[in-house]
């Protein structure tokens, strides 16, 4: 037999019929939605008068446009906001789906709160209409975002007509430094591939590195493959993985649990399975990563500097980065810890996890914020929130002078209304430094919660590896 | 759906890479629940001055007026990437754009596309360049799905290939819902084996919010 992949395997397992040569409909096992794009998804089907085939595998909650200030309720800074909200809640109940509404002490960020509740399971196939979905593949789902049209197909047939995607083999070796996190491993590998790298590609992420990384890390390492242009990214499920699930509501129990561990057992790939590419990098060589410009492969070390546009490979690229320099107010040459920051952000479906929030903790620990920077803490979900709280989390982030939030995609955009402003340089935890993302002329930095603490304590953009940590 | 057959109209360059689904449709943009109207904020973080008026910016390539009536979009390698919002799909349609000419694209973006009628085009950027400069004195381009070709305004010929399914569906304007309603047959056999496989993927009842 032909040695399989876990994305072969994971591909097989869903095909219901060979549409024609390169299409095939897919069964969808899970479908998540959310406000901003699962609203419009479940409106139409609704004038179309398409039931909603399988409600019981159809969840949403309410993250993109949601304020995340304590008490809130169905009022958000987005004008317009209020009728996503309700919107989605009429369009929810009316189809009998599960609903992590605004006050539902489960609620929080899908990707967060899909494998906290363990909807999401070892080779699954989940979709939504969210391009981070791929941060599921983690779990060693086959996870991927999709449009509202393709929700509304999903969401009436349980199935997609999909053409498979070609298959990547990211190898990572060795193991990552100490405060290098699956955030600086996946900007280094976009810095150094392009943004388009993996383009339309299933990743697998592999190797002793990848082995090492807690099921959280994983998240955050398959949630930037989208900022990669992957069509999703996986790692195979292991022990570790199973461990995390057990329990968890939705995930299966007793009987159920045996059964399934035995099929999850299965899915890793074979070891002599084919990819069509193939890449390698070595982690003991990946420092904390920063971005100095407008798209995530613009990315360099935290204690290097804005590169020259001139060294760019071609025209079109040169006029970008020099379009990202406007845009950042930033020259040549300069050491990105020259920068002097406004705010720090800690939050989303990328860096928002327990995991996270410690990493940050660790370093805020009976420090605080410089004198003029605004720090923001926005817990992935409100499981996240009180796991910190038992912890004493929100003491160190408070005491640090950071704000302390209740759940939901916030500030990662500009979705909530809600923004830094203008000229405003933002260290950020999150996964997009586009033009605007966090509001008209906000300049934002990607990095990993390590780094965003050590530069809010600092004033300006810092190293984690220079400060000593907490005992 | 929509069916897309032969489209001639006016070609405007944008060729900038990476360019994201929000700065194709800014969050602000999208103010209610609905595919309608978003042609107003389409590129508005570029179009337009300032994010508070609608004073347009005359160095954006859409303001300039022999790009008026633009229909024909040359973009960039990895056009459409970041969300998956097909917000940013209706927006280019209802400013009056039919088809999209890049080097790639972002996945969902273009499947997004496919699925309202907009034909996205792969095309290397060195002929994305030369039809940008052909078709820069004003004459139309023209994009024709049944042959798969697109001819510039000095009479140069492009192929393109599209999956031979996408291009059914453009040209005929299918639903594809109601295509794959009509395998039900087909779906509901796949469950019945599945759920003895796998009976922990069936879940069984709505679990509610803890009290």
């Amino acid at each position: 037999m032909t040695p399989r992949s876990l994305f072969d395997k994971l591909w097989q397992l869903h095909v219901i019929a060979e549409l024609d040569a390169q299409f095939s409909l897919l069964h969808i096992d899970r479908i998540f939605l959310h406000e901003r794009t699962g609203g419009v998804a479940l409106q139409s089907i609704a004038q179309e008068h398409r039931p909603v085939r399988h409600p019981e595998l159809v969840f949403c909650t309410m993250d993109h446009i949601v304020d995340t200030f304590e008490g809130r309720d169905d009022d958000t800074l987005m004008p317009g906001g209020k009728d996503f909200i309700q919107t989605t809640r009429t369009e929810a109940r009316r189809a009998g789906i599960r609903l992590f509404d605004v006050r539902d002490p489960d609620h929080g960020i899908v990707h967060v709160i899909s494998p906290e509740q363990g909807i999401v399971l070892p080779g699954a196939t989940i979709v939504c209409p969210d391009s981070h979905t791929c941060t599921q593949g983690g779990i060693g789902a086959l996870a991927w975002g999709i449009g509202s049209s393709e929700a509304e197909h999903a969401l009436a047939t349980q199935t997609l007509r999909v053409s498979k995607p070609k298959s990547m083999r990211i190898q990572v070796d060795s193991a990552l430094p100490a405060q290098v996190g699956a955030k600086d491993l996946m900007l280094f590998l976009i810095a150094r591939h392009t943004a388009a790298g993996g383009s339309g590609h299933a990743i697998e992420f592999a190797g002793p590195a990848i082995r090492r990384l807690s099921v959280e890390a994983r998240l955050t390492l398959c949630n930037m493959a989208v900022e990669f242009a992957a069509f999703t990214g996986m790692v195979a499920p292991d022990d570790q993985v199973f461990e995390y699930l057990h329990r968890r509501p939705f995930a299966p129990q007793g009987h159920d649990w045996e059964q399934a561990l035995r099929h999850w057992r299965s899915l890793p790939g074979d070891t002599d399975a084919r990819f069509h590419s193939e890449l390698t990098l070595n982690a003991a060589e990946i420092p904390p990563m920063i971005t100095w410009g407008t798209s995530p492969e613009h990315a360099v070390p935290v204690d290097g500097v804005v590169p020259d546009p001139s060294i760019a490979a071609t025209a079109n690229s040169r006029t970008g980065r020099e379009r990202a320099l406007a845009y950042m107010g930033l020259r040549p040459h300069e050491a990105l810890q020259s920068l002097s920051i406004d705010a720090a952000f800690i939050g989303s479906c990328t860096n928002a996890r327990l995991s996270d929030l410690e990493s940050a903790a660790r370093l805020l620990h009976g420090r605080k914020v410089a004198p003029g920077v605004r720090a923001i803490c926005v817990p992935g979900s409100m499981q996240v929130r009180r796991d910190a709280e038992a912890r004493g989390l929100h003491r160190i982030f408070l005491d640090a002078g950071f704000e302390w939030r209740v759940s939901g995609c916030s500030m990662c955009f500009n979705a909530g209304g809600e923004s830094f402003g203008p000229e405003q340089r933002v260290v950020s935890t999150t996964n997009r430094n586009f033009e605007g993302r966090q509001g008209p002329r906000t300049r934002t930095h990607l990095a990993s919660p390590a780094t965003v603490a050590a530069s809010a304590i600092a004033g300006h953009i810092a190293d984690p590896r220079r400060l000593t940590l907490a005992d | 759906m929509e069916p897309f057959t032969i489209h001639r109209g006016i070609a405007v360059p944008l060729l900038r890479a990476n360019v994201d689904t929000d700065a194709i449709i800014p969050s602000r943009e999208m103010k209610r629940v609905g595919k309608t109207g978003l042609g107003q904020g389409l590129f508005a973080g570029w179009r337009y001055r300032n994010s508070d008026s609608r004073e347009p910016e005359p160095d954006f390539v859409l303001n300039q007026a022999r790009y008026a009536g633009a229909s024909i979009l040359l973009a960039g390698e990895n056009f459409g990437c970041g969300s998956s919002r097909e917000h940013a799909v209706w927006a280019l349609k209802e400013y009056g754009f039919r088809a999209v000419l890049a080097p790639s694209f972002g996945v969902i973006f273009r499947d997004n596309c496919i699925r309202n009628g907009v034909l996205p085009i792969v095309l290397d950027e060195a002929k994305l360049i030369a039809i940008a400069e052909d078709s820069s004195a004003g004459g139309p381009v023209t994009v024709d799905l049944r042959s798969c070709q697109v001819f510039s305004p000095g009479g140069s010929v492009y192929s393109f290939d599209i999956p031979s399914a996408q291009r059914e569906m453009l040209l005929e304007g299918l639903d594809p819902v109601a295509l794959t309603l009509k395998l039900a047959d087909r779906i509901e056999a796949f469950q019945r084996q599945d759920r003895l496989e796998r009976p922990w993927i069936y879940l069984n009842r709505l679990r509610e919010p803890s009290p």
